[in-house]
């Protein structure tokens, strides 16, 4: 599902922040990214949804050659995941409802079927309650519930996630891991970047560890192993 | 692109527009006002082209023919001028028609040529207009050298004069009104820009969830059209009004002076029609190319 063969990333000002990573992500996996601030664990991230461009080697993501696609290409790769970031990245100008419509209508999703299968995911993160209300008038776990649903909403087979506990409580953060283990369920493949070592350890998932650009570990039910 | 999508840019390019009332009425306001002035400019300098052009057509020459010319030697001659290329016209003046003429433009103290018809000093003449006004001096030249002709007359200091005078006027006036054209432009790309940047947030959003630059941009194009178009029709109402005042009052009293401006209908309403087109398009564009840079994510 996902594929990097020898990927390096060079930043313009010389940063090597990735150097010759080969990872394989099977379809249903559910991968925690662990590593020191700065080691390249970002770089990582955002080279899967085509924010940043691999400066060598091949990276497939689903059915996408994702180091090789043309500008124009870049939107349908980005419907293929669903991507969750630590600031939620919400429009505060839009309604909950509207918040996780907008990812159906950006796809030109038709009309009839937008109002039940927004309804449908906002019960899933349990919001259906909140959905006329402005995203300022929420909870941070509220908000994150609110991206998590707009992520899934257009049914992506990858989400890709971005520190998403990193601004919210620990109690917050277990509600949150909770709707990310369900998706994982139901075959939705979760790559997940985190510096929450309670988290990795209990949930004993595949952990990949990055230290300066490389992969360090790669383990089948992996714990943290840093000490913050 | 889907009906229903289309219907949703243009809904969400007017609610983006109610959304930043404030930056949407400056961005207005800076259309009205360039415009506005682009406008006035534009009555100006075509109104100066069209009498610099109406100066220009009276230019002629006046050739006098030797007065050992017979008619018939006129009639060959007026054949041989007409074959030149740049020549429009020329009209046979003969000597007794000359002395009318004459009389009739000094009008009252022309009674001092009574009694000169029997005895005509005045030599026959032709009446040459060429195509192009710029062409006359040219014209001039071969016809000074054929035979018959005495001499010509086409007052070659005033005319050049004159060509170069309406020659300045028009290149200054074109200067200006493209000047004026890139400072609407940017004034507009600047303010488009600040809204824009307010709503960076959004399109790095859009961009996330897959939207395709074209569906990012389609509500901004709805939005400079929308700007762009209001911004016109304010300076155009004014202009049209303003000039059909203009040329009632002032049309009679220039006409007098052999100024004549153009009317009103349909010159106002096609410098309306421009000022609407450039005002359309500066809207698109000055938001197209702001939002241009967002896109590249």
């Amino acid at each position: 599902m996902i594929e990097m063969y020898d990927v390096w990333k060079t930043y313009p000002n010389g940063t090597n922040a990735l150097k010759g990573i080969n990872v394989k992500i099977n379809k249903g996996d559910f991968v925690f990214v662990v590593g020191p601030s700065g080691a390249g664990k970002s770089t990582f991230i955002k080279l899967m949804y085509r924010e940043e461009k691999p400066t060598k080697g091949q990276i497939f993501l689903n059915s996408f050659n994702v180091s090789r696609i043309k500008e124009r290409q870049i939107p349908a790769v980005r419907r293929s995941i669903g991507v969750i970031f630590q600031d939620f990245k919400l429009l505060p100008n839009l309604t909950v409802f509207e918040n996780v419509a907008f990812a159906m209508e950006v796809i030109e999703s038709n009309k009839k079927e937008i109002k039940p299968r927004v309804m449908e995911v906002l019960g899933l993160v349990k919001l259906k309650h909140k959905a006329k209300m402005l995203p300022s008038e929420l909870s941070g776990g509220e908000q994150q519930r609110i991206a998590l649903a707009r992520a899934i909403v257009n049914n992506p087979g990858i989400i890709i996630a971005d520190e998403p506990t990193g601004n919210l409580d620990p109690d917050t953060s277990w509600e949150i891991m909770k709707l990310f283990d369900e998706i994982n369920l139901s075959g939705t493949t979760v790559v997940m970047a985190t510096h929450n070592r309670e988290i990795v350890n209990s949930m004993r998932r595949r952990v990949i560890a990055i230290e300066a650009g490389e992969i360090a570990r790669d383990e089948q039910r992996g714990e943290y192993g840093y000490e913050d | 692109m889907k009906i229903n999508t289309l219907g949703r840019h243009i809904r969400e390019g007017l609610k983006n527009l109610a959304r930043n009332g404030w930056m949407t009425f400056a961005s207005i306001s800076s259309v009205t006002i360039t415009l506005l002035i682009l406008g006035v400019f534009l009555l100006l300098a075509l109104n100066v082209n069209h009498m610099a052009k109406t100066v220009e057509n009276q230019v002629e020459i006046r050739v006098f023919l030797d007065i050992t010319a017979d008619q018939a030697s006129a009639s060959a001659l007026e054949k041989k001028i007409e074959a030149l290329p740049d020549v429009e016209s020329v009209v046979y003046v003969p000597k007794d028609q000359g002395l009318i003429d004459l009389k009739e433009q000094m009008g009252e103290n022309g009674q001092f040529l009574n009694g000169l018809e029997d005895e005509n000093p005045l030599p026959d003449a032709l009446t040459v207009k060429t195509k192009q006004p710029q062409s006359v001096s040219t014209v001039a030249e071969k016809i000074g050298s054929m035979e018959l002709v005495d001499e010509l007359d086409y007052g070659a200091e005033t005319v050049n004069q004159l060509f170069t005078w309406t020659k300045m006027m028009r290149n200054v006036g074109f200067v200006f009104i493209i000047g004026l054209a890139f400072t609407a432009m940017f004034l507009i790309a600047n303010t488009i820009k600040l809204t824009i940047v307010a709503r960076r947030r959004e399109i790095e959003i859009m961009k996330l969830v897959g939207a395709t630059n074209w569906f990012i941009r389609w509500p901004f194009f709805v939005e400079g059209l929308v700007m762009g178009v209001m911004g016109a029709v304010i300076p155009v109402a004014i202009l049209t009004t303003g000039y059909y005042y203009l040329y009632n009052n002032l049309h009679s009293s220039l006409y007098a002076q052999m100024f004549e401006i153009l009317p009103t209908n349909p010159f106002v309403f096609q410098v309306g029609g421009i000022l609407l087109g450039i005002g359309a398009f500066i809207g698109i564009w000055g938001s197209m190319i702001s939002v241009r840079k967002f896109l590249r994510v």
